[in-house]
């Protein structure tokens, strides 16, 4: 791949309501903290992607609407309805077909404004499925149970990865649910779609984050550090969560190999320092790294009993807080990546890995991890 | 975001997006749903290139992207795959908490269905259960045409 970084970050505070701020007052600010981080104007973009979802925002066209407040107007602006990772691998791909020099991504949405039970519902194919009345909680509550079946992960496990995700981000002023919490507080939390509780999903937040990436020679023009773009792949499953093998995810497995792949990683556990993973669901935490090679399948859960996954461990997850603590969706996976970033340029203040050279960030769209995309970035 | 909206009261528009739909559901389903309907007969379409049974039917086999199937019927009988036990309202479900959601894997098919589950005692619901499709008495052509899977 030619060389590409990301050159600019810029996340707002996650919060349960941002009741005082429309969806374009969140990206203006993100879209101005990522241009300030560059040392760039809105002059320098070359083009604009911004992510969004018509249900989620409640309007068509919804990436239009932040048209305005990404600086996109006359410019080349193009729109990618899902996660804000492959809003930026739509971005990266721009940037690496020469007609760009910089592209901004931005990803937005206002879990406050909506009901997300009916908003995922809507998910579910409306002939076969919808009608039953299942949603994102209930599909990956189901998904958990079979995760949990085939590998003997215990609920207290999972427990410990909201604990440690809730801890981590005590240190992270962005984010919405820092909390010191035990395992018992998890398992005694109310019992939302068994098996999990209140405390095993992610809340339903606000907010945006922006993200430039530049090609190899306006990377360093501006003066702002770039973060160096070595793998990136993506890949979905089939579309039926009954036409799967549920309790794995086979198609994070084939993004993984093919991201490392093109970042030369020939062995992912040992050369991977710090990983910001789709927590959306405790259990996913371990399930992904699994799937992505991480660790032997099956095995996550006793090496966060370790404490691998601590921000000092052998391989810290989610020292952001993870989304366990803060859960914009479609900005969820771009966040992801701002946050490896700033691990690899030693930004992270309370929450910073040491000497953490290479990382990797992962993003999921659809039901139960049907389509992942992953990152793997490096420090210059 | 600044000081000089410390002020501003939030003011907050509440509308809701109504819009009806009528899907044509595809041949496919449309056959499968009038098996449900007319004949009480769960059919699933199997590919004659990969030999995988899919219930509910595809036109199209997603592995093979061919269009080479054709129709069986499938056991109202199978095996649980996986199941929740939905414990809070959630806004989606029509029906009282607690809700069984599972994914039923019927006999002479590759793919699991989704669907509701009812169990004397949510206790005795386990991975790998023997599951039997109960239907109802009167019948519209809908996936509601199954009331629920219950032990066979």
């Amino acid at each position: 791949m030619d060389r590409a970084a990301v050159i600019g970050i810029g996340i707002t505070r996650i919060e349960a309501n941002k009741v005082k701020e429309t969806f374009a007052d969140m990206v203006w600010e993100a879209v101005n903290k990522a241009l300030s981080d560059a040392k760039m104007t809105i002059e320098d973009i070359d083009n604009v992607v911004t992510t969004s979802n018509d249900f989620w925002d409640g309007r068509t066209i919804s990436c239009m609407a932040v048209g305005d407040a990404s600086g996109a107007r006359r410019k080349n602006v193009s729109c990618v309805e899902g996660d804000g990772t492959f809003g930026a691998f739509y971005g990266l791909s721009r940037v690496l077909s020469g007609s760009y020099g910089t592209t901004l991504v931005t990803a937005h949405s206002k879990g406050s404004e909506s009901i997300s039970s009916l908003i995922t519902n809507a998910a579910f194919d409306p002939i076969y499925e919808r009608a039953l009345g299942m949603d994102m909680v209930s599909a990956c509550a189901l998904q958990a149970r079979a995760y949990m079946h085939r590998t003997g992960t215990t609920p207290a496990q999972m427990a410990m990865v909201s604990v440690k995700n809730h801890g981590n981000a005590k240190h992270n002023p962005l984010s919405q649910l820092p909390m010191d919490i035990t395992v018992q507080d998890v398992l005694e939390s109310e019992m939302i779609s068994d098996p999990l509780h209140k405390l095993d999903c992610s809340p339903v937040s606000d907010g945006c984050c922006a993200v430039i990436i530049a090609n190899g020679k306006r990377a360093t023009q501006y003066g702002g550090i770039p973060v160096w773009i070595k793998g990136v792949a993506f890949c979905a499953d089939s579309y039926f969560i009954g036409d799967r093998e549920i309790s794995k995810a086979v198609a994070l497995t084939k993004a993984a190999k093919n991201a490392f792949s093109m970042a030369g990683i020939a062995d992912p556990v040992s050369e991977i320092d710090v990983a910001e993973v789709y927590d959306a669901f405790t259990y996913q935490e371990l399930m992904w790294l699994e799937a992505m090679g991480l660790c032997e399948d099956g095995k996550a859960g006793i090496n966060l009993e370790k404490g691998h996954y601590n921000i000092k461990g052998r391989l810290p997850v989610n020292p952001s807080g993870g989304l366990l603590s803060g859960h914009p969706v479609i900005a969820g996976g771009l966040i992801r990546i701002a946050e490896i970033v700033k691990q690899l340029r030693s930004d992270a203040g309370g929450y910073q890995v040491a000497g953490a050279r290479k990382g990797i960030a992962h993003g999921v769209n659809g039901l139960c991890g049907q389509s992942h995309c992953v990152w793997v970035l490096t420090a210059a | 975001m600044t000081d000089i909206f410390a002020d501003v009261e939030p003011m907050v528009f509440k509308s809701r997006i109504n819009v009806p739909y009528a899907w044509w559901t595809g041949e496919t389903a449309g056959a499968f749903l009038a098996s449900l309907r007319d004949e009480k007969k769960i059919m699933g379409r199997r590919c004659l290139k990969c030999n995988k049974t899919y219930v509910p039917p595809r036109k199209v086999c997603p592995v093979c992207f061919e269009d080479c199937m054709e129709w069986v019927e499938v056991s109202p009988e199978g095996c649980l795959e996986s199941f929740t036990i939905v414990r809070r309202q959630l806004a989606s479900l029509s029906r009282k908490v607690p809700v069984v959601l599972g994914l039923v894997r019927l006999d002479g098919a590759d793919t699991s269905v989704l669907h509701y589950v009812e169990a004397p005692d949510h206790h005795n619901i386990k991975i790998g259960m023997r599951l039997k499709a109960k239907f109802c008495e009167e019948r519209k052509g809908t996936i509601h045409d199954i009331a629920c899977f219950v032990p066979a």
